[in-house]
């Protein structure tokens, strides 16, 4: 069963618990320096975003079917089948084309270093695997910020919008976008005044399915050029082979066949 | 042989010296402090310059060398050796550019093992690396008859048709490629960019490179070498330089026309600058001057068309890799000196070892090969840039 995390901005009265478990589940530093930098970084995978009174998380959507994962050309991001989408330092180049090819900006990159690599939030995949919440949803005073399985969260998220409309932008952010994310948002606010990529812009569909339709037909065109470039040389140096033998036979026996 | 100091060797040894430094502060302190990169804009000048365009500008070997193998327009055979020694050299230092760009350079060979093929960077990898190993056999033949290696060089010649299918097949699957790794980036590309024929803009895009990267390299060879310029040579491929160009202006013109985008490209904004440049100098001043039969089968007036198109598509690379994503990243970027400097040098390292590869190897047909009565001596063997009169010091 895939998970999901479900954050109501409604809900979340800006406390920064979720960043500071986020930190220490992710052994980066944590202080009050830190907890005032309003961008995400590779020592900050999630932040709140303040104006006035309304709140926002910025954290990986964990799509469902994830641009950085098909951009990855040695396949160190994957989505695991609990929703998480994971990195594999280790097999990592550092090309960086996931942090091109995502559409909310998620992948950081540790600029500093000489062995650089690409930060974000994971999911606390080993807590999802132990069947445990994520360290920001546990963290949640409010409860804000949920883990649950995803269709549990969609239908919660479906009941809170039915109950309250007018507390809230009718539109669960995360629900279909670019063919649905593992994190789903609901605020009373538009999603795009944090910076998040507005709805229409992005589409319903997963963004891998931009490159693959180009990359699927490879292995019909491979051949098919082959044969075309080879039909090609055949043809221009029969030509020129029947022209050579035309001369010859041309010389012995008053014009020769055609 | 004595050694003359003069303008251009200062210039090459500065742009050594300072690319030098900076390549020492990027594998000593990380990318972070030779570069403008950063989380909102992780690619520049590396990618959009080194590669895109150094990938583009290499385009002229499988183009002539599809020309004169596949097509058999003999005539042609003189300029594809240093075509394709122009394409070697451009892929070599196109995985230099990729060895600094790349965050872990040490694990480039990953991509050999842990393969995803739902990427187009790894499309691009494999292509780069099958293709760079056809050049280089393509290129072996030079080397063989220099050391007169008879037996391995018949092996080659051989092999040549099964090679250069190989190279056009490898070509147009990387070029096009190279252009499918935006396509992931629909809603973060400028619209005057993102189109869903972007491969194939690539792909005819670098057809017109390799052709006028051709004629650029034959006429500047000619000046350089003290050599005859092959004005029939130019000229034919000065004529089918004209025909793509008019082929890539019609479908860009139609892919404008069918997403709407014709009244926004004529209305002024930071992208429509650049897109004007880029359009005017690769399309239109071209076209205007070829479309004067003087001017096309004139040397000089092929050589400055050509020179035009290629600085206008180096425009339209940097413009995707760079302009079209400025919009969407909400900053504007532009290279730090120690990372243009890079740039520079593997540049500069590229004329430097195109050069010697002609002084010391069998590059160019020699002059007893020039039977063709219209062959037209270069008036008067301009002189080499290298050595120019500009003020010199002699050692």
């Amino acid at each position: 069963m895939s998970k999901a995390i479900l954050y109501d901005a409604t809900q979340c009265i800006g406390c920064k618990q979720c960043e500071s478990a986020c930190a220490q589940q992710n052994e980066l530093p944590y202080d009050d320096k830190v907890a005032a930098e309003s961008v995400q970084s590779e020592h900050k995978f999630t932040v709140v975003l303040a104006n006035n009174d309304k709140y926002m998380r910025r954290l990986c959507m964990h799509c469902e079917e994830p641009a950085c994962a098909s951009a990855c050309p040695v396949g160190a991001l994957h989505k695991t089948k609990d929703g998480p989408v994971v990195y594999d330092v280790y097999k990592c180049i550092g090309c960086r084309y996931c942090m091109v090819a995502c559409a909310f900006g998620q992948p950081k990159y540790e600029w500093g270093k000489l062995n650089p690599r690409v930060r974000k939030c994971i999911m606390c995949p080993d807590r999802v695997a132990q069947g445990r919440n994520t360290a920001c949803a546990e963290a949640c005073p409010t409860g804000a910020t949920k883990f649950g399985d995803r269709d549990a969260m969609i239908a919660e998220a479906k009941d809170r919008l039915r109950q309250n409309p007018d507390n809230y932008v009718p539109h669960i952010y995360g629900l279909n976008e670019v063919g649905g994310t593992s994190v789903l948002m609901l605020s009373s606010v538009a999603f795009e005044s944090y910076g998040l990529p507005a709805s229409e812009k992005l589409g319903d569909t997963p963004m891998p399915d931009y490159t693959f339709r180009i990359l699927s037909r490879i292995p019909d065109f491979v051949p098919l050029w082959v044969l075309v470039l080879g039909g090609v040389y055949w043809i221009t140096h029969r030509r020129e082979l029947v022209a050579v033998t035309e001369a010859r036979d041309g010389g012995n026996q008053q014009g020769g066949t055609k | 042989m004595k050694f003359k100091l003069t303008f251009w060797k200062v210039v090459f040894g500065v742009i050594m010296v300072l690319g030098m430094y900076s390549m020492g502060v990027r594998y000593f302190q990380g990318i972070g402090a030779v570069s403008n990169l950063s989380d909102q804009f992780p690619w520049g000048i590396w990618i959009g310059f080194d590669c895109l365009c150094g990938v583009m500008l290499a385009a002229g070997a499988f183009v002539v060398t599809g020309v004169v193998y596949l097509l058999d327009v003999k005539r042609l055979h003189a300029i594809a050796r240093p075509a394709v020694l122009t394409a070697f050299l451009g892929y070599v230092l196109f995985i230099v550019g990729l060895l600094v760009d790349l965050g872990r350079p040490w694990y480039i060979w990953h991509q050999l093992i842990y393969m995803n093929p739902h990427s187009v960077m790894f499309e691009v990898g494999m292509c780069v690396m099958t293709y760079t190993t056809v050049l280089m056999c393509e290129f072996s033949a030079a080397i063989m008859e220099r050391f007169d290696l008879v037996k391995p060089l018949k092996i080659i010649k051989a092999c040549m048709i099964p090679l250069v299918i190989a190279g056009v097949l490898l070509s147009t699957l990387h070029q096009s490629s190279l252009g499918s790794l935006y396509l992931i980036l629909p809603e973060k590309l400028h619209p005057f960019w993102y189109s869903p024929a972007l491969p194939f803009f690539f792909f005819i895009s670098a057809a017109c490179v390799g052709l006028a990267m051709t004629i650029f390299e034959s006429s500047v060879s000619s000046r350089a070498f003290g050599r005859q310029l092959e004005l029939p040579i130019i000229v034919e491929l000065g004529g089918y330089l004209y025909v793509c160009l008019w082929v890539y202006a019609l479908l860009r013109f139609q892919d404008y026309y069918h997403r709407d985008q014709l009244r926004n490209i004529l209305h002024p904004s930071y992208e429509s600058y650049f897109l004007w440049a880029e359009l005017l100098m690769a399309l239109i001043i071209p076209l205007a001057m070829l479309s004067f039969r003087k001017v096309r089968l004139s040397g000089t007036g092929l050589y400055v068309a050509s020179c035009i198109s290629l600085l206008g598509f180096i425009t339209n690379r940097l413009n995707v890799g760079i302009t079209a994503l400025e919009g969407s990243s909400g900053m504007h970027y532009h290279p730090k000196w120690t990372e243009a400097s890079i740039t520079a040098m593997i540049v500069a390292m590229g004329f430097f070892i195109f050069a010697m590869a002609v002084k010391y190897l069998p590059i160019f047909e020699d002059a007893h090969h020039h039977e063709t009565p219209l062959t037209v001596q270069a008036h008067q063997p301009v002189e080499l840039p290298v050595e120019t009169e500009q003020p010199t010091m002699v050692n």
